[in-house]
């Protein structure tokens, strides 16, 4: 168990300085989501376009693998279609799992988020780094059914 | 007493963890188990299984006098009045729900007031919002002090003529405070309201007498004292449990059944519907009688001395927050180092071997009102030494390392 494979470098620097943090004034689709054994919580807000993840932002309380996780999310889903980010959180929870995944077979571009690989050898801290994207998920499943 | 040679009786302490060896400090959580009580369990399993209250034959005659010989252990183990008083549930969190369910909900009703405080863990929170929703009570707090204290001059305040029921935890599972129940059963009878106390994180630590304490109720988990999960017990004064109604219906708690109607056995088993846990309290019957050998006001002295030497310790770490008062406090320490969230201190400290609980600990009005979302928490019991403590300051001090190293 090597911690150094858990808080990598790009990792902690998304703590320190998450990117896409803050609010957006009208017209996002909000979701909230909350990790009750823990109490780390989140608000996500996207702003869809066109089908398209125009802007996400986020809110929230936790840890530094929850929080990293929301930030370099945030930034990865942007410019995505709907079905695009869906295929992304599945790619990310296939991560969490330890599997061996190769992004451009899902011809996705996963960025920084490889870093959180490390987070499936530490089984108890695999639902901080979750939490956002449950929440990505759950924000494109509610626009998907709107426009349908 | 002697740590050393109590730890020999816990197998599982033994062993390595991420290469470290493992110094347990998630206590308040659950405590480890000896051999003698796994062996109970196992004995009881191999030579005595059977069904209680029922059989005529003799395995059905053991398995009855192995479940109600816990229960008078349980009676003596507390000093109730009559094993009549004790009641075997899942654990605290069922008993406090059968107190709310039965007592609160016949006998609570509108403008009546149910009295708790913040420190509450949710298994002494929710029964009583869910007990006020349902009889039109209001549910009403007892003001924290500055350090986490309840004062008795704000248990006066609280209480009024209106009060009928009043919920507090002996001992805080994040705090470590011990409350003055012996004079808030005294304020709370004085205005003709009950006291149900909490003693979850009380009773595997201290000497516990609820006769002397005259609290109504006692709540009480086997699986934090050295027995196992899924048994705990309520104590409750004969004339209360004599006028409550049972919450479940079945077999075993029963008198005689009729088509439309039916009656009740006497207490305690009119509240022990189905077939009971009875290797549980097998298993519960063995960590009593561990605990009394070593004697339950030298394991209060024991971790009062641990919790002492840590205190010294941490006050040597700085960039760390203690919640709670320094003195007058059970085995719990709850801390936040600066800059690190609570998760990631436990992960590290996992990473040395050392098991520390860090989250809301079920208490989250409580993290609210330290202002924080979430905590540390190590907590000591009997089997843990002085190294134990110094491995765990050791390894904090890594922590706070890393971090200051990983965050640059
Ligand atoms: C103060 C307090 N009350 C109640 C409980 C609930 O105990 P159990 O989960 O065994 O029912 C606990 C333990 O988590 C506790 O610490």
């Amino acid at each position: 168990m090597s911690l150094d494979d858990l808080y990598r470098r790009v990792i902690m620097d998304h703590y320190q300085k998450p990117r896409n943090r803050g609010t957006i004034e009208d017209g996002a689709v909000t979701v909230n989501l909350n990790n009750p054994t823990c109490g780390d919580r989140i608000q996500l807000q996207m702003r869809i376009e066109d089908e398209k993840i125009a802007e996400a932002k986020f809110v929230g309380e936790g840890c530094s693998i929850s929080m990293a996780s929301a930030s370099m999310m945030t930034e990865a889903v942007r410019g995505l279609s709907l079905d695009d980010a869906m295929k992304m959180a599945e790619l990310f929870s296939l991560m969490m799992q330890g599997k061996d995944i190769d992004p451009e077979s899902y011809g996705l571009d996963i960025g920084d988020i490889e870093a959180l690989q490390g987070v499936s050898k530490f089984p108890a801290r695999i639902k901080c780094a979750t939490l956002a994207w449950k929440a990505m998920e759950k924000g494109c499943g509610e626009c998907k059914l709107k426009s349908e | 007493m002697n740590e050393h040679e109590i730890r020999k009786s816990f197998p599982i302490l033994h062993q390595e963890v991420n290469g470290h060896p493992l110094v347990y400090l998630d206590n308040a959580a659950t405590s480890q188990k000896p051999i003698q009580v796994i062996e109970a369990i196992e004995n009881y399993y191999k030579k005595n299984n059977s069904n209680v209250h029922r059989g005529v034959h003799t395995l059905g005659n053991r398995a009855t006098e192995a479940y109600e010989g816990a229960r008078e252990k349980v009676a003596s183990f507390i000093n109730a009045g009559s094993s009549h008083e004790i009641v075997f549930t899942r654990g605290t969190t069922t008993a406090l729900n059968l107190v709310a369910q039965s007592y609160a909900r016949a006998f609570l009703k509108e403008g009546d007031e149910i009295v708790i405080t913040p420190a509450e863990h949710h298994s002494n929170l929710i029964p009583w919002q869910q007990a006020a929703k349902a009889t039109g009570a209001t549910l009403k707090y007892i003001p924290l002090q500055e350090d986490g204290t309840v004062s008795l001059e704000n248990v006066r305040k609280t209480i009024t003529h209106r009060t009928k029921l009043v919920s507090i935890a002996y001992v805080s599972n994040v705090l470590g405070t011990i409350n003055p129940i012996k004079e808030i059963a005294h304020i709370a009878h004085g205005h003709g309201a009950i006291l149900v106390v909490d003693g979850a994180q009380s009773t595997p630590h201290l000497k516990v007498d609820v006769q002397e304490l005259d609290c109504d109720f006692y709540a009480f988990s086997g699986h934090k004292m050295l027995g196992p999960t899924g048994i705990g017990a309520l104590y409750g004064k004969r004339k209360w449990l004599e006028k409550m109604e049972p919450v479940e219906f079945g077999g075993e708690m029963i008198d005689f059944v009729d088509l439309y109607d039916s009656t009740w056995k006497e207490i305690p088993w009119k509240f022990e519907g189905g077939t009971p846990i009875i290797a549980g309290a097998v298993g519960l019957g063995a960590a009593i009688d561990f605990l009394q050998e070593i004697g339950m006001n030298e394991i209060a002295a024991h971790e009062r001395k641990l919790v002492q030497y840590a205190f010294e310790k941490l006050e040597g770490i700085d960039g760390i927050t203690i919640y709670g008062p320094r003195k007058g406090r059970s085995g719990v320490i709850t801390f936040n180092l600066d800059h690190v969230h609570p998760h990631d201190v436990a992960t590290v400290l996992d990473a040395e071997g050392v098991a520390v609980r860090a989250g809301h600990h079920c208490c989250q009005p409580l993290m609210k009102w330290l202002n924080v979302t979430a905590t540390a928490r190590a907590s000591m019991y009997l089997y843990n030494t002085e190294e134990d403590i110094d491995r765990f300051i050791n390894a904090l001090i890594k922590t706070k390392e890393y971090f200051s190293h990983v965050l640059g």
